[in-house]
């Protein structure tokens, strides 16, 4: 008996033991500022950027306190704390994820405080403001926005025998300025290239938009097999055919990493290459010595009405469903989305503000000689955006699993692109049958 | 006479009883929240449209039904068989060949032992990034080997014909595991039974065919079942090393199809039904190895 109440006294006691030592130990409630968690992807220089504007907004009032926390697998990460009800009060998420997020209701939406704080949608250049809506609401604001153009090396044009200051305007013209850039060494292997569709790789998805196609209608009908999308990737198949696609392969596996100096653009594999407007600070890191220039991307030669093609994207900001100080978290969004604020993120970024008013400073003082390129791309009315709807991750992996196949020569174009109709249209019907159900229309 | 006994003795077995759940209590507690209570939500989500973040809506079988229809479903599934069914064969054959060879009697066996088991210690991301290079098809290790017996090599990464015979080959890295079991029952086989058997005249490939195989069958059976169990659920190193399940979906195993629906689609309630599918298919695969092998495994003793 005695060994009984010993055993329970002596489990008593660690239990005991287990909470007191939780106990004191907790942080106590403090009455100093409110913190505000926030969590990142960005690391490097892109997050040493957004650590001096937290630092600058903690600095400016005393009230809040914003703690940045790098994270990486932002996206899983993000659900699974908010799922679990602990979320951060602010995430930087990527702009495509907002249809999906507020779709899912991971993500609040940010109306009444855009209102209070007088942020709208005439401060923005209008892509990046729409990028954070969805069904109407704004979601998610902008952090730091991206444009893409053709980067291309004039050094390699001019020993081609071309004229370095007239990059290709058409897709016809880019075509046979890259042709004659193609060499292949005695072995037959390819070791250098004019443009390659595969390469980077980051938008396998949307040459079809090159040529006038258009993911959907905006509503209910997904377009992937239209003509113009078919056209977009015929012209991929027409590398693959040119060049040997093994051989395309086995030239590109042996590029290196995207971040050093054997990037293929930067070590002078490929001579043009579609690049963002974060191309610059990978130059002037790995390869200063690189004579290159930016111009918008070509267009058809029959479609002079699809000129300025650019991929647009942002990183946003939200705040996630569940964060414990909402307002607070919202009054440091308000910061980054204020001139200052976003100049001096954007200006570490090397990348453009996205706001209409930008200070004539931040102009004169950007490294980046094609800023004013990047930003006027942005006003294109053939900016390329991710379809806005929370099937994008699957569409996008569905259209790029299309790409694989026809540029291995495993498919044809209309072949890999009606598979694609064929499993996204369902996919669509059933998610807007579920809106309908909950009384959740567009 | 009997009764009395029974009912004395059942209370001391009933203290007895607690005291041991006591002990087995922490198990239990951990199985029934990290195991049975997952499982049973995760039946259950599998019968829901379920995103995660919105409350779950029962819809019948329909995750099930869809599955059926799904053409990429079927695909991993493929993928994935087509895996196994070479994978767990080729990583047989290499561990027990290492095995028997390592355990004869040579100097300085203890650092070829080591030496073999040695991979199997390298982390599973950080050996996805190296393989990555060996198979690199214009830098890579394995085609500058290759080209010097003068065999060109395939594009291992990029060729739908070449990814998952890539990954097979690759997965013979971690044999070492499986070797250091079989290892260990081949020191269990009797010596007194190979020396029967040599008296027979039995030759070194009769002792193997009729002593050790038959003595290492129930470890063959223990590793094959783990074999089936791994390989029906690779996951880390296809999705380090080909994202996606690049070149076109040729490397899109089960279990990253699984996982990109329910963290990159939040599709949850599919991912659960997903879940369950491979959990049948592990069971029944797993009886069925367990009812073919009923004639084949001999037991020591038994």
């Amino acid at each position: 008996m005695l060994r009984r109440i010993v055993s329970v006294a002596a489990v008593l006691l660690i239990a005991g033991a287990v909470w007191w030592s939780e106990k004191i130990t907790a942080i106590p409630a403090s009455r100093g500022p409110v913190e505000v968690t926030y969590w990142e992807k960005w690391t490097s220089f892109e997050g040493d950027a957004m650590r001096a504007v937290v630092g600058a907004f903690n600095r400016k009032q005393k009230r809040i306190h914003v703690k940045l926390l790098t994270v990486s697998g932002i996206e899983d990460k993000t659900l699974m704390a908010t799922a679990g009800g602990n979320p951060p009060d602010v995430a930087g998420l990527y702009g495509p994820n907002i249809p999906q997020y507020a779709e899912d209701n991971a993500v609040i939406p940010l109306d009444d405080y855009c209102r209070k704080y007088g942020i709208k949608a005439e401060d923005y250049i209008p892509v990046y403001w729409d990028n954070g809506l969805y069904k109407g609401h704004v979601y998610g604001l902008c952090s730091t926005p991206e444009t893409t153009a053709l980067h291309y090396n004039k050094r390699m044009l001019r020993d081609a025998g071309l004229d370095p200051n007239k990059p290709p305007t058409t897709i016809e013209e880019m075509d046979v300025i890259s042709d004659k850039l193609f060499l292949r060494g005695k072995d037959g292997k390819l070791i250098r290239a004019g443009f390659m569709p595969a390469e980077p790789g980051w938008w396998n998805w949307g040459w079809g938009c090159v040529f006038g196609g258009k993911f959907w209608d905006g509503k209910s009908k997904i377009t992937a097999n239209s003509p113009e999308m078919v056209r977009g990737y015929e012209w991929v198949r027409s590398y693959s055919k040119k060049y040997g696609a093994d051989d395309l392969q086995t030239f590109r596996s042996g590029f290196g990493n995207f971040s050093s100096p054997q990037n293929a653009f930067l070590s002078e594999k490929v001579a043009m290459e579609l690049q963002g407007v974060w191309m610059h600070n990978f130059i002037t890191m790995f390869a200063p010595k690189l004579e290159w220039a930016a111009a918008p991307f070509p267009h058809p030669a029959d479609r002079p009405d699809m000129a300025n093609t650019t991929y647009t994207s942002e990183d946003v900001l939200v705040i996630p469903r569940g964060a414990k100080h909402p307002n607070e978290a919202f009054e440091f969004i308000a910061y980054v989305q204020s001139q200052e604020g976003m100049e001096m993120l954007c200006m570490g970024h090397r990348k453009q503000s996205p706001l209409r008013k930008v200070s004539r400073r931040f102009w004169e003082t950007h490294p980046n000689p094609y800023i004013k390129l990047f930003t006027d791309l942005a006003w294109s009315k053939n900016a390329i955006v991710a379809a806005r709807t929370p099937l994008w991750p699957e569409y996008n992996a569905e259209l790029g699993n299309a790409f694989d196949e026809v540029a291995l020569l495993k498919a044809t174009p209309q072949a890999a692109l009606d598979k694609v109709q064929a499993r996204m249209q369902p996919k669509l019907d059933r998610l807007l049958a579920v809106q309908r159900a909950r009384g959740e229309e567009q | 006479m009997s009764q009395p006994a029974r009912r004395r003795l059942s209370a001391a077995a009933r203290s007895e009883r607690l005291t041991a759940l006591l002990f087995v209590s922490p198990w239990i507690v951990g199985f029934l929240l990290f195991e049975v209570y997952p499982l049973s939500m995760a039946a259950y989500y599998s019968f829901c449209d379920y995103s995660v973040l919105r409350a779950p809506v029962w819809i019948g079988a329909m995750n099930y039904t869809g599955l059926m229809a799904d053409d990429v479903f079927w695909k991993s599934l493929a993928n994935t068989g087509f895996y196994a069914a070479l994978a767990i064969p080729f990583g047989m054959v290499v561990a027990i060949g290492l095995a028997l060879l390592l355990n004869t009697k040579v100097r300085g066996m203890a650092v070829y032992r080591t030496v073999f088991f040695l991979p199997s210690l390298v982390p599973t991301i950080p050996l996805a990034v190296l393989w990555l290079w060996v198979f690199n098809g214009e830098h890579g290790v394995l085609n500058t080997v290759l080209a010097t017996v003068g065999v060109k090599g395939p594009n291992w990464l990029s060729d739908v014909n070449w990814s998952k015979p890539a990954l097979i080959l690759m997965a013979l890295w971690g044999a070492g595991n499986a070797m250091v079991i079989y290892l260990a029952g081949l020191q269990d086989v009797p010596q007194e039974m190979y020396e029967a058997a040599e008296l027979d005249g039995a030759r070194w490939w009769a002792r193997t065919r009729h002593v050790t195989l038959p003595m290492l069958s129930p470890v063959i059976l223990f590793n094959g079942i783990m074999g089936i169990i791994g390989a029906l659920q690779v996951f880390a190193e296809p999705y380090v090393m080909f994202p996606g399940g690049a070149p076109a979906r040729s490397t899109y195993f089960y279990t990253m199809y699984l996982f990109d629906n329910a963290f990159l689609y939040h599709k949850m309630g599919y991912a659960c039904a997903m879940g369950w599918i491979m959990f049948v298919i592990i069971l029944g695969l797993t009886l069925l190895a367990l009812r073919l092998s009923e004639k084949h495994v001999h037991y020591q003793g038994a």
